[in-house]
């Protein structure tokens, strides 16, 4: 039996919520870092995360394997990622306009192809217990993450290593810098863009099949709302810092789960506006940290968004 | 607007009718047959909820000679549906459309069934009055009576004496929900209290789920929903140990050791009836409604971890049921916020047009209707 | 003389301005080429997309003429069908000529629709010559402030309006729900929460000798007026000066900052007139159906149109003839319903990747061009 906890379940479901619902913004907002880094922005991640979640799912159920849905997720990112970027190499093509135009298409497969997953149930991502310590079965439940959570920590450890100090990541800066200067160093552009959106696509299809195979952990129309979007603008409050695009993605989860821990309190009136609270927060934090003089501090220069 | 446009409009659209006929009658499967049936649902029509249970009822109709269905998935409640229905009428020679979204009727199916005088218009959960155009009409089923069932299975289930509500909105048809759910339970023990949580629309998976979450971690170990899709509620309250009632279908195949028992529809006995009416020329009743009794709602059967004192008392209430003029909603009745609702002595069969525009929830609901 | 051609982009409207005669010829021929050229190989590459998976391109295309063009019936369902997409389509063609993308005008159309419903409600004896006009008022405000908010967010913050807009649509959304459930639900709207119905006066009929409500030449007009203003007044040119180069057009003494204002309040007014149209000749009440992806559909047509006003009007139509369309193709083809998202993502796309062929498309196949810009 569950223990009673009070107004203390808000807390705890806010952490809750926050380790279950941020993955995908996690996934989403890195793999636009790296994007975004390169000068290059795709919004169209929102219709490769649905596509993901749509193949993730059905490589699960069609293999058994949960792993090998998350795999084939990925891929089928790369190849939208690949797509985007190489429709953005073409002249005078802008890469805000293809990437609300993939985001349709990607969408649209998604949908066209996912009619026969909606019914079968296809294998699950198993959990790790991080609260078997405890003896309170409500921190048990909040702390089982998933361990694309802790892969996703790691690998924005990782990402802010690669920017900091390795070659690829100065090469990466360079050329959403200064196209101008990488050029003259003598280092290829296009495909450096081409491969930082094509991860950008990996990692949006992951964040789909974590929808799709953990949480919620289903696939039907409705799976995504907006997270491939709302990760574009985390990723901008986060100031291209992969480090701070885990923080925003946790702040954004733990901001969402705040709507139904509220009502399970008996704070029930006006549940649409604690809905809403996340898109507000974020709001308000690009108006605060924005400024009308100076471009963003850690922007890449060559990045549209930002000029 | 006056009755003139609507004419003008009649009369074009027979006009247009008679220029698009030759140029279809070639094309169109459906001149063989003797019936054209449409079917349009606000949602995927596989979606182990609302729109499967319309679906499966269509599909119960296709299996009947002399029938063509007509199917549309995803159609919104807006002037789409009004399109929708008239693209089946005109290119499809449909007589007898069944607009299945709460949302299509007013305005959409009822001016749409005045433009069209011809053709039958069924609409599922409206409130077809006198008022509105002979050629329309509307059925539902008394569903509430099932989750009153549902209620005395959670209520012999529950060990914490909480129960959890995972619902879309506060509207009469989901309220009147709770309220069986929870009285339901409270027959076994008046101690038991549900906590509702309303997600805000019909379907988010992601907050139904956070709901469940939140509904377990405040103790709830039996829970139910009101959404469009349970398969997310029930499989996250599933994993999470607790027991679930279904709605809509039956979720069991989801969760075959949680699930409990669940109010479904029925809807196949509806749209037979209608057909069958329809095929022998006969004038299709406007305002249909029926329960457990008539056939048009029914529960699931009894998942392995119900008791025997729960099946027992619930096949016995069910037996009370069957008979007819059984009555959920009866005094003295109190809502939440410590006001009577129902004097004593009162009792509102499921039948009673009251409970169509409930507004209440009853005392032991923790949650509030705005 | 060198000076303005360098601001003028290669849109169809640019072309119009253009100064060399033979230039400015092969630029408008451009502009109406390239995009129908652009629109066939995507509906070439959709009908391989459908080879792909055993269904025929021809009964697609076929049924598409059926249901979107081939009857009286089926050509009113479309011109129904584009009416509100007419005005939310310029809710992003409008800033688009700043260089600003906004992709929140379902936020606006919500709100303007909300607006509208409210003073509606509020004034059910009012005759319709008044209250109609003072709804479309509030549904202007409302639209209007809403993407204001976006521009002066971007002027005076510098925040991204793309993401702005995006958030704030969320926000409006909430905000309706919350009225149309809270303190402003009719209480006779039992299972469908709404605001108080119209009073028939207040409601917009449909054009005579037809079943088509007279918001689509709302919306037509709202476009006309649009590309007029863009393309012969001095006010659209320097909007357009400042979209080509926002230094530049500073350093010229332009009010970039006014120009921003005024673009992305009449952008969300747009909008905002949409929804009020769609409440008044459609729902006749304020509720969760407005929420109906109108605005978002508008996107896909600016796109389609490359920002031009103009070119809005056959786009809305065609996008419009789809979508009239998609409902006989999933009957008779037993296609999924996500079809018409599919080949709309394509045209998409053709359109976006057309436009590297501007300036190139005439000289490779071989046409003689004369005064070519540098």
């Amino acid at each position: 039996m569950n223990a009673d906890l009070g107004l203390w379940a808000v807390p705890l479901a806010v952490l809750g919520g926050m380790l279950r619902v941020s993955t995908p913004f996690l996934f989403v907002s890195l793999g636009e870092c790296v994007t975004e880094k390169s000068g290059r922005i795709n919004l169209g991640l929102e219709g490769t995360l649905v596509f993901g979640a749509m193949a993730g799912y059905g490589g699960a159920y069609l293999t058994g394997s949960p792993w090998l849905g998350v795999l084939a997720a990925g891929l089928f990112g790369v190849l939208f990622g690949l797509l985007h970027g190489f429709l953005c190499s073409l002249p005078k093509v802008n890469d805000i306009a293809v990437g609300i135009a993939l985001m349709l298409l990607g969408t649209g497969l998604a949908f066209f192809f996912g009619k026969p997953l909606i019914q079968p149930a296809a294998p699950m991502l198993p959990a790790i217990p991080l609260g078997a310590w405890s003896d309170v079965p409500q921190v048990r439940a909040a702390l089982e993450v998933s361990p694309l959570f802790v892969i996703g920590l790691l690998i924005a450890i990782a990402l802010l290593f690669v920017f900091k100090r390795t070659k690829i990541g100065l090469v990466l800066r360079m050329v959403g810098d200064s196209a101008d200067a990488a050029r003259a160093m003598g280092y290829p552009i296009l495909p450096v863009r081409i491969g930082a959106t094509a991860f950008g696509g990996f990692m949006a299809g992951v964040a789909g099949a974590y929808l799709s195979l953990y949480y919620p952990g289903s696939w039907n129309e409705a799976i995504s709302s907006g997270q491939g979007l709302i990760a574009v603008a985390l990723v901008i409050f986060a100031r291209w810092n992969p480090l701070a695009c885990f923080g925003a993605a946790l702040l954004f989860g733990g901001a969402g789960a705040l709507g139904p821990a509220l009502q399970s309190v008996g704070v029930t009136e006006g549940y649409y506006l604690f809905y809403a609270a996340p898109y507000v927060l974020t709001l308000l934090i690009l108006f605060f940290t924005s400024s009308r003089t100076k471009a963003l501090e850690g922007a890449p220069r060559e990045l549209s968004i930002t000029k | 607007m006056t009755m003139l446009p609507l004419n003008r409009r009649r009369l074009l659209i027979s006009g247009s009718a008679l220029l698009a006929a030759p140029l279809l009658m070639r094309v169109s499967p459906a001149a063989a047959a003797s019936l054209t049936a449409g079917f349009i649902y606000v949602g995927p029509r596989d979606d182990f909820g609302y729109n499967q249970s319309h679906a499966e009822g269509a599909a119960a109709l296709k299996a009947m000679d002399g029938i063509t269905v007509l199917e549309e998935e995803n159609v919104p409640e807006s002037n789409d549906v009004v399109k929708s229905m008239e693209s089946m009428i005109q290119l499809d020679d449909a007589s007898l459309l069944f607009p299945t979204s709460f949302g299509y009727y007013n305005p959409f199916v009822k001016e749409t069934a005045a433009d069209y005088p011809d053709v039958q218009f069924r609409h599922c959960g409206g409130l077809w009055s006198e008022a509105d155009p002979k050629n329309a009409g509307s059925y539902f089923g008394y569903i509430g009576t099932a989750q009153y069932l549902s209620g005395i299975v959670a209520g012999h289930q529950t060990k914490s004496k909480r129960l959890g509500f995972v619902a879309a909105k506060p509207i009469p048809q989901v309220l009147m929900n709770i309220n069986a759910f929870t009285l339901g339970a409270k027959s076994v023990d008046p101690e038991i209290t549900t906590q509702v949580i309303f997600t805000g629309d019909w379907a988010q998976p992601v907050k139904e789920a956070e709901a469940t979450n939140a509904l377990i971690d405040q103790g709830a170990d039996v829970l139910t929903c009101h959404v469009d899709s349970p398969k997310v509620f029930v499989q996250t309250a599933a994993g999470r140990g607790a027991f679930v009632c279904g709605y809509h279908t039956s979720q069991a195949p989801l969760a075959p050791e949680h699930y409990l028992t669940g109010a479904e529809w029925n809807w196949s006995t509806v749209y037979k009836m209608f057909a069958e009416k329809a095929l022998a020329g006969g004038a299709l009743p406007n305002f249909v409604r029926g329960g457990l009794v008539e056939g048009f709602v029914k529960t699931s059967p009894y998942g392995p971890a119900v008791s025997e004192a729960a099946r027992n008392q619930t096949d016995t209430v069910k037996a009370e049921v069957m008979k007819g003029g059984f009555a959920v909603i009866k005094g003295p009745l109190k809502d939440n916020k410590g006001n009577e609702v129902v004097a004593a002595g009162k009792a509102y069969p499921e039948t009673a047009v009251e409970l169509e525009s409930m507004d209440y929830l009853v005392e032991g609901v923790l949650g509030s209707t705005s | 003389m060198s000076e303005t051609q360098a601001f003028v982009r290669p849109t169809p409207i640019g072309a119009a301005l253009s100064k060399g005669a033979g230039e400015s010829a092969r630029r408008r021929l451009e502009a109406v080429l390239i995009p129908i050229l652009a629109l066939l190989a995507g509906l070439f590459a959709f009908g391989l997309f459908l080879l792909a998976i055993g269904k025929s391109p021809v009964e697609f295309y076929q049924l598409v003429y059926r249901g979107g063009f081939g009857t009286w019936f089926s050509l009113q369902n479309t011109m129904q069908r584009a009416a509100p997409l007419l005005l939310t389509a310029l809710c992003v063609a409008l800033p688009a000529q700043l260089g600003l993308v906004v992709i929140g005008g379902e936020g606006a159309f919500v709100l303007g629709g909300l607006a509208a419903a409210a003073i509606g409600a509020a004034m059910p004896d009012a005759p319709g010559l008044i209250g109609m006009p003072v709804m479309a008022l509030a549904g202007l405000c409302a639209g209007g402030v809403w993407i204001g908010a976006v521009g002066a967010l971007r002027h005076y913050r510098g925040v991204n309006e793309t993401i702005a807009s995006l958030l704030m649509a969320y926000i409006a959304i909430a905000f309706m729900q919350h009225v149309v459930e809270g303190p402003l639900r009719d209480p006779a709207s039992l299972n469908k929460p709404s605001t108080t119905p119209l009073a028939d006066q207040l409601r917009i009929g449909e054009i005579p000798g037809m079943d088509v409500h007279w918001g689509f030449v709302v919306g037509i007009l709202a476009c006309l007026v649009a590309g007029f203003v863009l393309s012969r007044t001095t006010f659209g040119f320097s909007a357009r000066i400042a979209g080509g180069n926002a230094r530049a057009a500073a350093v010229q003494g332009l009010p970039v900052g006014r120009l921003i204002l005024t673009f992305t309040f009449a952008a969300g007014a747009a909008a905002g007139l949409a929804g009020m149209i769609e409440v008044a000749a459609i729902h006749g009440t304020a509720n969760a159906s407005l929420i109906a992806g109108y605005g978002y559909t508008g996107i896909l047509i600016a796109f389609l149109a490359r920002q031009n006003p103009i070119a809005i009007i056959p786009m809305a139509l065609i996008i419009g003839g789809i979508g009239a369309a998609g409902g006989l193709v999933q009957r008779r083809m037993d296609l999924p319903d996500a079809t018409v998202l599919v080949l709309q993502g394509i045209l998409f796309v053709a359109i976006l990747v057309s436009e590297t062929l501007s300036g190139r498309l005439l000289p490779a196949l071989g046409l003689k061009t004369t005064g070519e810009a540098k």
